[in-house]
């Protein structure tokens, strides 16, 4: 099970509040689908606008990056620049 | 030179320094930017601006300007259909499709004095601005609100009717100017701040600055009868440009193609769009080229500048220095749409530190402004001018050294940071240490001198990216890349190619391409283009070195594991074959016997990008009779992973170091009472000349390649606007004894700090 974290305000309220759950999901894809299933409308909030860090390497629109079965998922807004 | 993340190999190109390729044409006025393309019957097109900073549009007539001789176009909201709700995700984040629109050109409001709300195309300048000066706006004039509290107050004049706060639970039945509000954090703050032995408290202001390039905005669109367009413009990104364009107008992508010029400073700024969906629509109208230039008044008045922000931390440390909790809030100008990046400053505000306990929240607020653009580091150098602050208060009471104190609670491997990536391989710790060991960090002051210091981090992003590479028939290679040269890409482009292929960088050559001759990319921003396009160029040249490998291996008639390809040169080692070496010259000449032209393009999604850690050491002397503040020396020190070309990376550190100056220390918008700009020039908006700074120093640490980039690059270009605002304070603080808390730190207000006593 992947430990899904997050920091944003955003994220709880649509988890009921919570900061921190486990979650079964090998891929990206299959992370914002079980997300979609357990919270509906976070999958798509986070596809949209959030980024990714597994095991503290920030992944942008990468669905299909694997994620280990203990890996640490966080959940953060999306980066840009300028 | 050896690489870590280079597999060990000697680097012959990569972190040389050779001769800069735009360099020639840029000196010589042979580049050709924005402003310089010309087409047969082309039209000068020329906006109408709004003088007004909130005003209700009641009526617009064109039918004087239309009657003028030598009109051939007019075009108002009216001409802009789009709908609502869609979201352009181009490679630097989600923006909001309509309100790019709207900033284009006003429909039911004007939203700030310098918002367009016409535009003509005419067959000479001096009849455009006649043909403006004819089309009649009847306004109502709407209150107004400029500055960032004013807006958030819940009587203040409402921007938008439609907008209701984000963030906030239960949703807001009323709209507000607050566009979102942010809340992250970790930890238990109140607890932390309650045990703490020593609580830093400070509210910090900045003000709204321009990017301040020196090329205005500028393009020329043609339509064709058949619908299809083409768009000559310099930008961050043509494929950006493309998108946001072919969508405000409501065309297929497929009909438009964008052509970027060489640019002329972009710092973020131009990373949207202004004039190229109106030129265009003017040229749909009337079937004729249509060239459209801002003027630098238009460019302040109506192109992004950064936020202008309010901001209150408080820190809670150890006697030791230990810094246990911070409690940091940031309200931050959005102009007058949403879309401030408050959002990236809470994440970066306290990244060069390992706190257990943290709260952070941010507001996006609204106002009477034009909407802000990304700036290098968005909203970075905003928050660390409060943070870097604040922690040299914190040093100066615990009588700590400022770079001790950074050292004790610096982010280092192993360390996450309070937005959720876990540091690895990052050198902060060693850019502070060679901070502390350079000459400058001891020498002595003088009278009314002073010295800060102050850190800096940007995430830096990878992203989508293509780059190509054609083997030229000669044994040369083009290296074409799909992102605009902002900051010396295209020489790092080559370098790595070259470096790839074993060629000498003198027989590569790299250029732009427009958007049908590459495949998609990003647009350059986020410090990503050396770590993204390049890992795409990269890949691209290990392609053509396997293909050139597989044809020598055809006509020696071996194994191609049996070639070894060094020098861009293909050694034979099959003992069998008695067979010369084949250069690439050689098998490039023989290519239509082995299988056509050898070119390779690679697309990718880069992942893993490196952060960025900027340590700077500001000295000043401040005139107590006039209150000027000169900045005597500097110099700055980077975690760069790897430099690929080491004099764009020091170009990259001295101009971030120059901005972040102008920003410190002169830079504003100037409002008066009826919320209209009143310093839209150069003359009035002070920014800093090569004869007000010193010789800018710089430290390029590399002691922590990027293991994600094939030799070991991280980005450059933003971390090092983020440390000058708090460190010319933080000198500004020890030459006069006080704290000011707001910027620019300009003659009247540093005067008034010291007669205060």
């Amino acid at each position: 099970m992947a430990r899904v974290v997050s920091i944003s305000a955003r994220v709880k309220e649509m988890t009921g509040g919570l900061g921190a759950f486990d979650v079964e999901a090998a891929s990206v894809r299959r992370l914002i689908a079980e997300l979609d299933a357990r919270y509906p409308g976070l999958g798509a909030h986070v596809e949209a606008n959030m980024a990714i860090a597994i095991d503290g390497e920030i992944h942008q629109d990468a669905l299909s990056a694997e994620i280990a079965p203990n890996a640490e998922i966080v959940l953060i807004p999306k980066l840009s620049g300028g | 030179m050896s690489d870590g993340a280079a597999g060990g190999r000697t680097l012959k190109v990569v972190g040389q320094r050779p001769v800069r390729p735009d360099g020639a044409d840029k000196v010589t006025g042979r580049a050709q930017f924005g402003a310089d393309f010309h087409l047969p019957g082309m039209l000068t097109g020329r906006i109408k601006r709004s003088p007004h900073a909130h005003a209700k549009i009641v009526k617009i007539d064109t039918r004087a300007a239309a009657a003028l001789p030598g009109v051939k176009a007019i075009v108002t909201g009216a001409n802009f259909v789009l709908g609502e709700g869609e979201d352009i995700d181009h490679g630097e984040g989600a923006t909001a499709l309509l309100d790019v629109a709207i900033n284009c050109m006003a429909r039911e409001k004007a939203l700030y004095a310098g918002h367009a709300v016409a535009a003509v195309a005419a067959t000479s300048p001096e009849i455009a601005d006649e043909a403006v000066r004819l089309i009649e706006v009847t306004y109502e004039v709407l209150p107004h609100v400029i500055e960032v509290e004013a807006a958030m107050a819940p009587d203040a004049p409402l921007l938008h009717a439609n907008m209701f706060t984000k963030g906030v639970t239960p949703k807001p039945d009323k709209p507000s100017n607050i566009a979102q509000k942010i809340v992250m954090g970790r930890g238990d703050v109140p607890g932390a701040m309650a045990a703490a032995d020593v609580v830093i408290e400070g509210r910090y202001e900045t003000a709204a600055v321009h990017q301040g390039y020196i090329e205005p905005h500028a393009c020329v669109a043609s339509a064709g009868a058949d619908g299809q367009a083409t768009v000559w413009c310099s930008s961050q990104g043509q494929f950006l440009v493309r998108t946001l364009t072919a969508k405000i107008l409501g065309m297929p992508l497929s009909d438009l193609k964008v052509i970027p010029a060489e640019i002329g400073g972009g710092f973020g700024g131009k990373t949207t769009v202004y004039l190229e969906p109106v030129a265009l629509a003017l040229s749909k109208q009337c079937g004729r080229p249509v060239k459209m230039v801002m003027s630098r008044d238009e460019v302040f008045h109506a192109s992004g500048p950064t936020s202008g922000a309010v901001m209150e931390i408080k820190l809670g440390a150890t006697s030791e220095g230990r810094i246990t909790a911070c409690d940091l809030t940031l309200k931050y100008q959005a102009g007058a749409f949403a879309g401030s990046p408050v959002n990236a400053a809470c994440m970066a505000a306290l990244a060069c530190y390992d706190i257990e306990n943290i709260a952070l929240t941010g507001y996006d607020v609204v106002s009477n402004r034009p909407k802000v653009a990304a700036y290098r580091a968005p909203g970075a150098p905003i928050a660390a001018f409060a943070v870097e602050s604040a922690v040299d208060d914190l040093a100066r009471k615990l009588n700590m050294d400022p770079l001790d104190i950074r050292r004790l609670n610096g982010a280092r491997d192993g360390v996450k940071a309070v937005y959720g990536a876990t540091f690895r391989s990052v050198a902060f710790l060693e850019t502070l240490e060679a901070v502390k060991n350079h000459p400058h960090y001891t020498a002595p002051l003088g009278p009314n001198q002073g010295r800060g210091v102050a850190c800096g981090f940007w995430f830096n992003i990878g992203g989508e990216s293509t780059g190509a590479v054609h083997i030229d028939e000669d044994g040369g290679a083009t290296v074409v890349s799909s992102n605009p040269d902002i900051g010396g890409s295209r020489a790092a482009m080559a370098m790595m190619a070259a470096e790839t292929l074993g060629l000498p960088i003198e027989r590569v050559r790299a250029t732009v391409a427009d958007t049908t001759s590459i495949g998609f990319s990003g647009s350059t921003g986020g410090s990503r283009v050396t770590f993204a396009t390049g890992m795409a160029v990269t890949q691209a040249a290990e392609k053509v070195v396997a293909d050139l490998k597989r044809r020598a291996a055809q006509m020696w008639e071996c194994e191609v594991d049996k070639v070894e390809w060094r020098d861009a040169t293909a050694f034979c080692l099959d003992p069998s074959k008695d067979v010369k070496p084949l250069t690439i010259a050689q098998i490039a000449g023989r290519a239509a016997r082995t299988g056509g032209p050898i070119t390779a393009e690679v697309s990718l999604n880069a992942q893993g990008a490196g952060p960025g850690f900027a340590v700077h050491i500001c000295d000043v002397e401040v005139d107590p009779e006039t209150g000027r503040t000169t900045v005597t020396r500097y110099t700055a020190a980077q975690d760069v992973g790897r430099a690929i070309h080491p004099s764009y990376v020091e170009g990259q550190l001295q101009g971030g170091a120059a901005q972040g100056i102008g920003w410190a220390l002169n830079e504003e918008y100037v409002y008066g009472p009826d919320g209209v700009l009143e310093n839209p020039s150069f003359l009035d908006y002070r920014m800093p000349v090569a004869s007000d700074l010193p010789m800018i120093d710089t430290i390029l640490i590399e002691a922590a390649p990027n293991p994600r980039h094939p030799f070991g690059a991280k980005g450059v270009g933003e971390a090092p606007i983020v440390p000058p605002l708090a460190a010319v304070a933080n000198a500004v603080r020890q030459a006069i004894g006080k704290r000011i808390y707001a910027l620019p730190l300009s003659p009247p207000r540093v005067l008034e700090a010291i007669e205060q006593g």
